[in-house]
């Protein structure tokens, strides 16, 4: 089930960007161009975005606006990637962070 | 790298930057304001409510409409607007840096030279810490409300939120707004710590509003996400009394206990700052024009100290009009004079239970500014 809202009293909520796919840890995903990656994947039900370094803790939204980088992600093959605060692009390649890399890489 | 000049570069394009900028911009400055979101508005944009307060200071206009105006005078006022651009270093001689991301994607730095600065960085929401608080679900009470305002995403389905002061008790209601069972609300405090009117709103939703009650843990599920909250009741000195646990089923618990002023920017900058409790903690001290000890750098809003969206467009007007005299593009008598009308307006917003407290602590910054600023430093 989308998380996403789809009636609201106060807000218009149909989505403005033009619907996309995006890839996160191989699976492709519906998102909006220009709406945050976090958003995207948070409507998918996606709730981890990263492993800690040390005791490898699953991490997710905290801030939501740029400040905690719990969310961050590896991003097109760039680690540290603040998701709550970075545009969705069609074809967009997103990955589980685990320690400062993506999780497969870690795990061979 | 580039070096750019301009008569004022603004950081922090929420309530405070933008009207500082908006005033500055009209005196007729050349201004920079400069963000690290994707959107200008700070915090505006998920504010769904209706403001209080005077028809002056939008009484009964939503956060968000309040938001588009800004913008609308900040264009047509000819304030460039950076966004996607994040300031990293201040340095001397007045030079500040800024990583700043350009259409393509790349990233450029940028340092400017400002003639004047108006620190606007306002504030990051504070954290209570229980058993698996760093668990996926749990998060700020602001988190959740940019999903659900913002992005129009919900964070989960059923909440717990931890705190009610108006920031509790207001994003409660949102979440509801947004489809969201809103399980409970707990506070650690005998009473509720925000509006009675928000409040009400809450009980007649049929909400329990736990008193005396805090959380201990998250309940976490396999893979290391909420899915539960464990509370209890409290004592006279807020230690939870053993026995009284309850869990409650839920996917996300939302923290909604205050706010603290971002002060990395203004630190850097050289102000000198004073620990302000009811403030939310360090602040810049400042005079009635709101330039801190360092000349040439202005504050306003949260920043100075957590208040609310209104009291952020007064001080942020202040500051742009300050800054403009700097400039040379005003009268330091027609500048006190608009500062005047200003200042009488703040007060009537700092009124009351709730406002008469923040006068106090604002006059006891400027007062410790008097007392303790002999002499500016230089900033440019």
């Amino acid at each position: 089930m989308s998380q996403r809202i789809s009636e609201h009293v106060v807000l218009d909520v149909e989505p403005t960007g033009k619907k996309v796919t995006i890839s996160v840890d191989g699976k492709e995903i519906e998102a909006y161009e220009g709406e945050p990656i976090l958003s995207a994947l948070l409507a998918a039900g996606i709730r981890i975005n990263r492993y800690t370094v040390k005791r490898h803790e699953p991490r997710g939204l905290f801030c939501g606006i740029g400040q905690c980088s719990d969310c961050s992600m590896v991003v097109d093959g760039k680690p540290n990637v603040r998701t709550c605060i970075t545009p969705v692009k069609a074809g967009m390649i997103i990955q589980t962070q685990d320690g400062l890399q993506a999780e497969k890489e870690a795990a061979s | 790298m580039s070096i750019k000049m301009t008569d004022l570069l603004v950081i922090g394009a929420g309530p405070a930057g933008l009207s500082a900028s908006i005033e500055a911009a009209r005196l007729g400055a050349k201004v920079i304001i400069a963000d690290l979101n994707m959107k200008p508005g700070g915090q505006l944009f998920k504010q769904i409510h209706k403001f209080f307060g005077s028809s002056a200071h939008h009484s009964g206009t939503r956060g968000i409409d309040i938001g588009r105006m800004l913008l609308e005078e900040a264009k047509s006022a000819g304030v460039q607007i950076w966004l996607k651009s994040t300031v990293i270093g201040i340095f001397p001689g007045g030079k500040v840096s800024i990583e700043r991301e350009m259409d393509d994607g790349t990233t450029e730095l940028v340092t400017l030279m400002p003639k004047e600065l108006v620190i606007a960085t306002g504030a990051s929401e504070n954290a209570i810490r229980f058993k698996n608080w760093t668990a996926p679900g749990v998060m700020g009470a602001g988190a959740a409300q940019t999903m659900i305002n913002v992005n129009h995403v919900k964070p989960g389905n059923k909440v717990v939120m931890l705190g009610s002061g108006n920031v509790g008790l207001i994003v409660s209601y949102q979440l509801m707004q947004a489809g969201c069972d809103v399980c409970a609300l707990v506070e650690a405090a005998p009473k509720v710590g925000g509006y009675a009117v928000h409040a009400a709103k809450i009980r007649r939703a049929g909400v329990p509003i736990l008193l005396r009650h805090t959380i201990i843990e998250a309940k976490t599920d396999s893979n290391g996400t909420v899915s539960g909250c464990v509370t209890a009741e409290v004592d006279d000195h807020f230690n939870p009394i053993p026995g009284t646990e309850e869990t409650i089923d839920c996917d996300v618990i939302t923290i909604a206990a205050g706010l603290k002023p971002t002060m990395d920017l203004i630190k850097l900058a050289g102000c000198k700052l004073t620990f302000d409790g009811p403030f939310g903690g360090y602040v810049p001290i400042h005079n009635e024009k709101m330039e801190t000890s360092v000349k040439g750098v202005f504050v306003a809003g949260d920043s100075t100290g957590v208040e609310e969206a209104n009291t952020a467009l007064d001080e942020g007007k202040i500051a742009g009009i300050s800054a403009a005299e700097a400039l040379g593009l005003i009268s330091e008598t027609d500048a006190d004079e608009k500062r005047k009308e200003i200042w009488n307006r703040l007060d009537s917003l700092r009124m009351g239970p709730f406002g008469q407290r923040r006068k106090i602590e604002k006059e006891h910054l400027i007062d410790l500014y008097n007392k303790e600023v002999k002499e500016q430093k230089a900033f440019a």
